[in-house]
């Protein structure tokens, strides 16, 4: 429902962007930021007279105000793979998350390597979706790691980062031309970091749990030799350069290196690396396949730790939902991925709760950075800005049922999860979104 | 099973069970004019015991060794999956031939006479015997078959809730046989 | 007994003791003249097999039918999955034809196990991708403890490709829970990186053979050639195949094993192949009555209240 006005009354307003942190008042007029009013601070941002008018308020007491939360790897599908997930679907998913701004990765069919897949995707969303969708282009024709995409003309269109998520691009030469020419437009080279030939056909991290499920293993190196190569490439080139989805302790460690030196570097990971480990396979849970794969407590550990000290900039989902068919499958011909909107927030929460992340740090990660590495006005709750807006309950706790999530992707490795903490109300462009489940 | 057991009778003792043994022995000889073509074969695991006693018995009498073979029903049974688990199979070792043979089938208890069909059926797989007579130590009757033994030890009137023991020697107890009674 | 025999990791010693035990029995049963009985009479058996392979599928097939099932065999090139089934759908149907027991072989492992799932079928595992092998571990087990009485304290050999092979898998998974003392040899590319504490591995073959009991040789699978697991065959036989010489260094009435098909000149000299310490006859008999164990075991669980 849209409403030209309303006040979120007595929440705890984080917003890192303007170094709010407190409980006070946050006004809404005309789906817009219309000011901040913070009771300790006294600072007050209200346009004056707004509150002698008698206006609809959302009692925010005992829950944080979040900016909209922004996921800057997600998998939403449309066009070429709707029976997965299409931009409704999975916009609204991410709404029900408490995400309003996603950026949608290029691997569709047609492949968004070109301005008019960019501009159908824009077109779609605007047309369908419930929150800001902002494609990232291809970096390679086809996503085959051969001939540059145009990234001017995707730029132009509505892409905010090129990457050949999924496919990683092989040829190292490919990749430094790929940083060389993204200069001109600032925008981040996001990569899916696998040496594909030594992942050869491994299925999950290599190691006890594969040796004991007979499945073929991806060693750790595979991610961290693409690591350590992007990284040489990003100094050589001084581009920038995003690692997506980090599981591993060593591209922690090789991320923390390259910030000391002081490359042009940022990196996200995703909440599965951070709650789960290879143990999850366990049974030939098809649900637990992802690429990266899950790994091992002692990367867990570095992951925290790297989310800790901000060698990672993000928490990202990459949310990757497959038809329930596709996934009920051998292992080995399961795809990959993870249906991640509706649990991220909560088990993001976690790290709060076990004192990794202070809750401003937790905004940071999952509003801040990702809206400023893509270059998005999101992430804020600057006056003037879209009304974007997570009103999160810290304490509700509910089980995952992936049969009640939004998003048409069901797979989760978190079914039956107790989790705990959520966005009760989430505002997209100042409509008001209720959490269902 | 203690709980079982001081609900338990005694039907035959250690002497009786000797008698029993002796008088089927004789009765075997007597039916068949003698001990030419004959053979034992006892079904596992009871009637393995008595076939060797009977054997025993008939060489003290006739000083003739009558081969004694042990027979295993398991894979002959008609309940094979009804149960939680299958029996467990034991050894089958009919070391000679038993076509045209006397093979006196020797058990412990005739009850339903399940076991026996699946006896015989196991025995035609060995050959064609000449005839197939039944020897048992105890008849408690309920049978579900046309079969009665041609050698009874004891027939015994049991109700279904009533188990018949027979215990061995061989197995480091006393020869003897209870009737215990099932509690509820 | 589980419902299914889907690998040797789930299922406990006192099982594997059980299985062998009746598998003593059933091998009584094949030296008869009439080597079939009734046992599983009006049981339906589907072999399904998503991989090629004649030896297994026909150890399977004689004990399905030894023991009195109704058996059809449900192959690849000759079934729907090429126009498209999912396995789900492919497991569905076997279902509705009223299957009791569904052998499975298939090139990804993990099948057996989530056809256990969606199906009340008992399954056992005929081999599934690299994971393992149950009933070859078990007919191994089996025919070694034929010729040694006991595995216990035994020292035992695999020799060759560990790291693709579900038959070594299943095998160490086995004989250590029987309490063998375990050596793998070969090329350190065909020999896994993790492994259960207590393996001792060896690159020399020399070395690793001396004082063994049992020297199990494992296919050599001519596709690994050329991709850097080894560079040639004549160079793999020099460095890791037994011939005569080989077979002194252990121990005088070591036995030598292979799962089969064997290729000679390549792992197995044929003189080893053929000498009396070779065993690899008797394993092939051994399997079917380890078969027909696992089928008559596994035969009672299904209907239990």
């Amino acid at each position: 429902m849209r409403n030209n006005e309303f006040i979120i009354k007595s929440g705890f307003i984080i917003d890192p962007s303007q170094n709010i942190e407190g409980i006070g008042d946050l006004f809404v007029e005309n789906g817009k930021i219309a000011g901040i009013y913070i009771k300790n601070n006294k600072k007050d941002s209200r346009k004056n007279g707004s509150l002698n008018k008698e206006i609809k308020t959302i009692d925010a007491s005992g829950m944080y105000v979040f900016p909209g939360l922004v996921d800057m790897h997600v998998h939403l599908r449309e066009p070429g793979f709707e029976h997965k997930e299409n931009i409704n679907t999975g916009t609204r998913a991410a709404v029900n998350g408490g995400f309003t701004s996603v950026c949608c990765m290029p691997n569709t069919n047609p492949v968004n390597d070109n301005a008019t897949v960019t501009s159908y995707i824009i077109k779609k969303a605007h047309e369908q979706g419930v929150c800001n969708v902002y494609p990232i282009g291809a970096i390679t024709k086809g996503q085959k790691g051969e001939e540059l995409a145009e990234f001017g003309m995707m730029r132009e269109a509505g892409c905010v980062g090129f990457s050949d998520d999924g496919s990683p691009v092989m040829n190292s030469l490919m990749m430094r031309r790929a940083l060389e020419y993204s200069k001109i437009f600032n925008s981040p080279i996001i990569s899916h970091c696998e040496d594909l030939l030594l992942a050869d056909s491994g299925v999950m991290n290599e190691g006890t749990v594969s040796s004991m499920l007979g499945l073929k293993g991806i060693p750790t190196e595979a991610e961290d030799i693409m690591v350590a190569r992007d990284i040489l490439l990003a100094k050589l080139t001084g581009g920038r350069l995003h690692i997506a989805h980090v599981s591993s302790k060593c591209a922690v460690a090789l991320i923390r290196r390259a910030k000391e030196q002081g490359i042009r570097i940022t990196a996200e990971t995703c909440p599965h690396y951070f709650s789960i480990t290879e143990k999850a396979v366990i049974g030939y849970n098809t649900s637990a396949k992802v690429n990266p794969p899950l790994r091992t407590e002692s990367d867990i550990d570095a992951i925290k730790e790297g989310l800790r000290d901000g060698t990672i900039d993000v928490i990202a989902t990459d949310h990757a939902p497959h038809h329930k068919d596709e996934k009920l499958k051998e292992f080995d011909n399961a795809p990959s991925g993870i249906s991640g909107f509706e649990t991220a927030l909560s088990l993001s929460l976690s790290l709060v709760r076990d004192g990794v992340l202070s809750m401003k740090q937790l905004t940071e990660k999952m509003c801040l950075n990702p809206a400023i590495i893509t270059g998005i006005k999101a992430g804020t709750l600057k006056q003037g800005f879209s009304a974007d807006i997570a009103i999160i309950n810290p304490d509700a706790e509910f089980t995952v049922e992936s049969e009640s999530f939004v998003s048409k992707g069901k797979n989760t490795p978190f079914a039956g999860w107790r989790l705990k903490g959520l966005s009760a109300i989430t505002i997209s462009g100042g409509n008001i979104y209720e959490w269902k489940h | 099973m203690w709980v079982l057991k001081l609900m338990s009778k005694e039907l035959l003792n250690t002497k009786d069970f000797e008698r029993i043994i002796s008088r089927i022995a004789h009765e075997i000889i007597e039916k068949n004019k003698g001990t030419d073509n004959l053979c034992l074969v006892g079904i596992q695991r009871g009637g393995v015991h008595i076939a060797e006693r009977i054997s025993a018995k008939i060489k003290s009498i006739e000083n003739v060794s009558l081969a004694v073979g042990s027979l295993d029903i398991s894979l002959y049974r008609d309940d094979i999956g009804m149960k939680k688990s299958q029996p467990t199979v034991r050894r089958t070792d009919i070391s000679f031939d038993i076509t045209d043979q006397k093979v006196i089938l020797v058990d412990d208890v005739l009850f339903t006479g399940r076991s026996i069909r699946a006896a015989m059926d196991a025995l035609m797989d060995f050959g064609r015997p000449a005839q197939i007579q039944l020897a048992v130590l105890v008849d408690r009757g309920h049978r579900e078959l046309p079969i009665r033994a041609d050698y009874a030890g004891k027939n015994i009137p049991t109700s279904l809730h009533e188990n018949i023991e027979v215990q061995f020697r061989e197995d480091g107890l006393e020869d003897k046989v209870l009737l215990i009674e099932n509690a509820g | 007994m589980q419902k299914d025999l889907v690998s040797i990791s789930e299922i406990s010693k006192d099982d594997i003791e059980l299985i062998l035990d009746t598998a003593s029995s059933f091998r009584d049963v094949l030296r008869r003249d009439i080597k079939k009985v009734p046992t599983l009479r009006g049981k339906t058996v589907v072999n399904l097999f998503f991989e090629p392979s004649t030896r297994t599928r026909t150890s399977f097939e004689l004990a399905e039918k030894r023991l009195s099932t109704d058996v059809f065999n449900f192959s690849v090139p000759t079934s729907s999955v090429v126009k498209g089934e999912s396995l789900l759908d492919t497991v569905r149907t076997i279902q509705s034809y009223g299957a009791d027991y569904i052998v499975i072989r298939h090139s990804a492992s993990g099948v057996p196990h989530f056809i256990a799932q969606n199906s009340a079928a008992s399954v056992i595992n005929a081999g599934d991708g690299i994971n393992e092998h149950p009933t070859q571990a078990l007919l191994d087990a089996f025919t070694i403890r034929e010729q040694k009485k006991e595995i216990k304290g035994l020292e035992i050999a695999l020799v060759g490709d560990i790291v693709h092979s579900r038959v070594a898998r299943s095998n160490i998974l086995c004989l250590l829970k029987l309490g063998a003392n375990l050596r793998l040899i070969g090329p350190p590319t065909l020999i896994p990186n993790t492994l259960p504490k207590g393996i001792k591995v060896f690159y020399d073959m020399d070395e690793g053979l001396n004082g063994v009991d049992v020297i199990m040789m494992l296919r050599i699978q001519m596709e690994r050639m050329g991709k850097g697991f080894f560079p040639s065959t004549r160079e793999y036989f020099k460095l890791w195949g037994i011939n005569q010489e080989r077979l002194a260094i252990a121990c005088k009435d070591a036995i030598v094993m292979h799962p089969g098909p064997m290729n000679r000149g390549i792992e197995i000299s044929s003189e080893v192949a053929d000498c009396p310490q070779s065993v690899i006859l008797e394993q092939v008999t051994n399997g079917i009555a380890v078969r027909m164990a696992v089928l008559y075991l596994l035969g009672g669980s299904k209907n239990a209240e």
